[in-house]
């Protein structure tokens, strides 16, 4: 890597700091804190604060190097916002963010540019990622444009043209416009622009989502490939659950602008002890119709409240079946529960985190298919085994 | 398929059972989907931009035919006036007063459209005229589409507090009517020359163009690629000229082509009114200004250059409203 060449010279100090290889497994990424409050003003000439809107509010976590972290939550609950924070697309309001133990969040100008070198990203709507009068060559070009020292000048075309073979496209696109593509191809180009600067870090914020099911397949493929060759870290965001198992190792639940809980994908998906974890994965499609009507689903009622007044205590509280007055007074914090052991012991921020059987394995569906039956005892037609 | 690893040396990963075509690397029933997106592409490959389909769009409009092709002449008629007519449009020869009608035997030649009061040809005075108005109507758009499209750039970009000292400069500007500030403009000029005219009406003229680029701007600005472009690292500049600015010209091109001929006309009224061109300069807005003191004796002096000048509003409005039309996605 070129950024290895500068630290010899010892000429960019910036370089210096972010050339120090992280070991797999080690942070990468510190997230500490993080708060982006949007301000509600009045007025027109004279404008005063009469609040704000919490779209991130005190989200800790740590990204590790070569792994995928997902984020999980629902629209509105502080995902894409908290993509922006990290890229510093929008100045964070507090909380720190450290890049390889460098405080990042405040950077600008030069030390930034360098930043962006190292974390990039990947858009949810390769329809509108994509500058529609540049060709393909000259939106994956770009980044070299802006960062010369990472490719010499002669040897940009050869470099684009690397990058679409690495992205599985064909080189000779090269003079193509986007519109000339598919959304599946598109979101492609939007992944080779990313991977141009050789970062480090991809937040890939719901890159698949826009995309026809039978493509998202391919896309996911091949980041994960991806991530295989060049070493990379993804910060995951999404909200389908599915793919977000199948990507990540890590993964985390957002809720109106927390971290509600966040463990390995089997430690949420199998384990999961916040409430809110437990609904949103109740509610995800079953594809077997005889699992379908034994599982049991919890139906939240009510709106997420508004992140510009949000609950006091636990943020959830206003939905959850289990609150109690200790959840609007003490706000959780996310902890792994003491009085829990086992996979079901990792971070969750609830006064009663305990399991349920949600996001059943097969040997539990066989469990909860017989309970089901033996509750629609009266009907007789409840499943279709003998259970 | 063992060739395919011959056929697509470029592809890294070669799976079985995928098309040639299929860079995607589908399968199944996708692979269909795909290569057939991927032969209609191949087909198109050429003529797919919004400018190109603009102009293939536009090739086929009548309107944008005639009014090209009158353009077009008006404006080698500017450029190469002699070509047009032998006669001399300062010559007033007092032998053909006005009272000689249009000889429409005299084709092209001195005669054709009969003389003015001073015994020029109206002829000759019409072809030479078209330069004023041409001049003043392309250097007048040129000059509000860099002002207005800069301070319009600004504006939307920075929005802020730039956005609200340069929105209030353009209400402020907006509320001065046109001819009434190039009335009080063009009176400070003691001579005064194509150039004043532009001047004074580029000066007036700028905000429109400005709030149309403001808005085009306030969009694009929101796109997923411009926040890509900031999160590569791209400079102001960069974003500005290379993102933004072709995403957001069309509609300040639309805007500036209907003006233009709005300019012409605006200066044929200052020319009209005796504060726009003066004598010896020709201009139509002159000529029908003295046409009137012999309307009713010779209408003709008046019909010519007034002919002349709506033709050419007409032509340049009309273009502007083809252009419009065929930019504009939704009606096609």
């Amino acid at each position: 890597m070129t950024a290895n060449g500068a630290s010899a010279l010892g000429a960019v100090p910036e370089e210096v700091a972010f050339a120090q290889e992280v070991p797999r497994g080690e942070p990468i990424l510190e997230v500490l804190d993080l708060v982006k409050h949007f301000p509600l003003t009045q007025g027109i000439v004279f404008k005063k604060q009469v609040g704000a809107v919490k779209a991130v509010d005190g989200v800790s976590f740590d990204l590790m190097k070569g792994e995928t972290l997902g984020i999980v939550g629902e629209s509105g609950c502080g995902k894409s916002t908290l993509a922006k924070v990290l890229m510093n697309l929008e100045p964070a309001t507090g909380g720190s963010v450290r890049y390889k133990g460098e405080e990042i969040s405040r950077l600008s100008g030069a030390g930034l540019k360098a930043v962006r070198r190292n974390i990039q990203m990947v858009f949810q709507d390769p329809y509108t990622s994509l500058n529609p009068r540049m060709t393909v060559g000259d939106i994956i070009g770009e980044p070299f444009e802006i960062h010369p020292e990472v490719s010499p000048k002669g040897d940009r075309r050869k470099a684009v043209q690397d990058l679409l073979d690495v992205v599985g496209l064909n080189p000779e696109y090269i003079n193509r416009y986007p519109h000339q593509f598919s959304g599946g191809q598109r979101q492609r180009i939007g992944i080779a622009r990313g991977l141009a600067l050789k970062p480090e870090v991809i937040i890939c914020d719901e890159p698949v989502s826009a995309l026809d099911v039978s493509v998202q397949a391919q896309v996911i493929n091949l980041l994960e490939q991806l991530q295989g060759e060049f070493n990379l870290s993804y910060m995951f965001i999404a909200h389908d659950l599915s793919i977000v198992r199948h990507i990540s190792d890590r993964v985390g639940v957002m809720y109106l602008g927390r971290m509600v809980e966040i463990g390995s994908d089997a430690e949420i998906y199998d384990h999961a002890t916040h409430p809110y974890t437990q609904a949103l994965l109740s509610a995800v499609p079953v594809p077997d119709p005889t699992a379908r009507e034994s599982r049991d689903r919890i139906v939240l009622t009510g709106d997420v409240p508004s992140p510009a007044n949000p609950p006091s205590g636990c943020r959830f509280r206003t939905r959850c079946w289990k609150a109690q007055e200790r959840c609007a007074v003490e706000v959780p914090l996310l902890a792994a529960p003491s009085w829990l052991d086992g996979p079901a012991r990792h971070e969750s921020a609830c006064h009663f985190a305990a399991e349920r059987e949600v996001g059943q394995s097969a040997a539990e569906r066989e469990v909860g298919q017989s309970a089901a039956e033996r509750e629609n005892g009266q009907n007789g037609q409840g499943g279709t085994g003998p259970g | 398929m063992p060739d395919i690893h011959d056929e697509d040396s470029y592809e890294p990963h070669p799976k079985p059972g995928v098309s040639h075509l299929d860079y995607a690397g589908e399968q199944g029933m996708a692979v269909e989907q795909e290569t057939l997106v991927e032969s209609d592409v191949v087909k198109r490959e050429e003529a797919r931009s919004l400018w190109g389909d603009a102009w293939r769009d536009l090739r086929r409009r009548p309107i944008f035919l005639i009014s090209a092709v009158l353009i077009l002449l008006l404006v080698i008629m500017a450029i190469f006036p002699w070509a047009f007519t032998d006669a001399d449009p300062r010559k007033a020869d007092l032998v053909h007063n006005y009272l000689k009608r249009p000889d429409w035997t005299d084709f092209f030649g001195a005669g054709w459209f009969g003389y003015d009061g001073q015994g020029r040809s109206i002829y000759a005075r019409v072809v030479y005229g078209a330069r004023a108005s041409i001049t003043v109507g392309i250097c007048v758009t040129a000059a509000v589409t860099v002002l207005g499209g800069l301070a319009g750039m600004i504006a939307g970009y920075f929005g802020g507090g730039v956005d609200a000292v340069i929105s209030r400069i353009i209400d402020i500007f907006f509320g001065i009517p046109l001819l009434l500030g190039a009335l009080v403009l063009l009176n400070a000029f003691s001579t005064r020359t194509v150039w004043s005219v532009v001047v004074a009406l580029g000066f007036l003229g700028w905000t429109q163009i400005a709030r149309v680029m403001r808005g085009a701007v306030l969009t694009v600005k929101q796109s997923d690629y411009v926040v890509a472009g900031r999160a590569l690292g791209a400079g102001t500049g960069r974003l500005m000229f290379r993102h933004i600015l072709p995403n957001a010209i069309a509609p300040v091109i639309v805007v500036a082509t209907i003006a233009l001929g709005g300019y012409i006309a605006t200066e044929a009224t200052l020319s009209f009114l005796g504060i726009g061109l003066q004598d010896p300069t020709i201009s139509w807005g002159i000529d029908i200004s003295s046409a009137q003191k012999v309307i009713r004796t010779a209408p003709y002096v008046l019909f010519f250059p007034a002919a002349a000048l709506s033709v050419t509003v007409l032509a340049f409005i009309m273009l502007g409203d083809a252009v419009r039309d065929a930019l504009d996605p939704k009606l096609r």
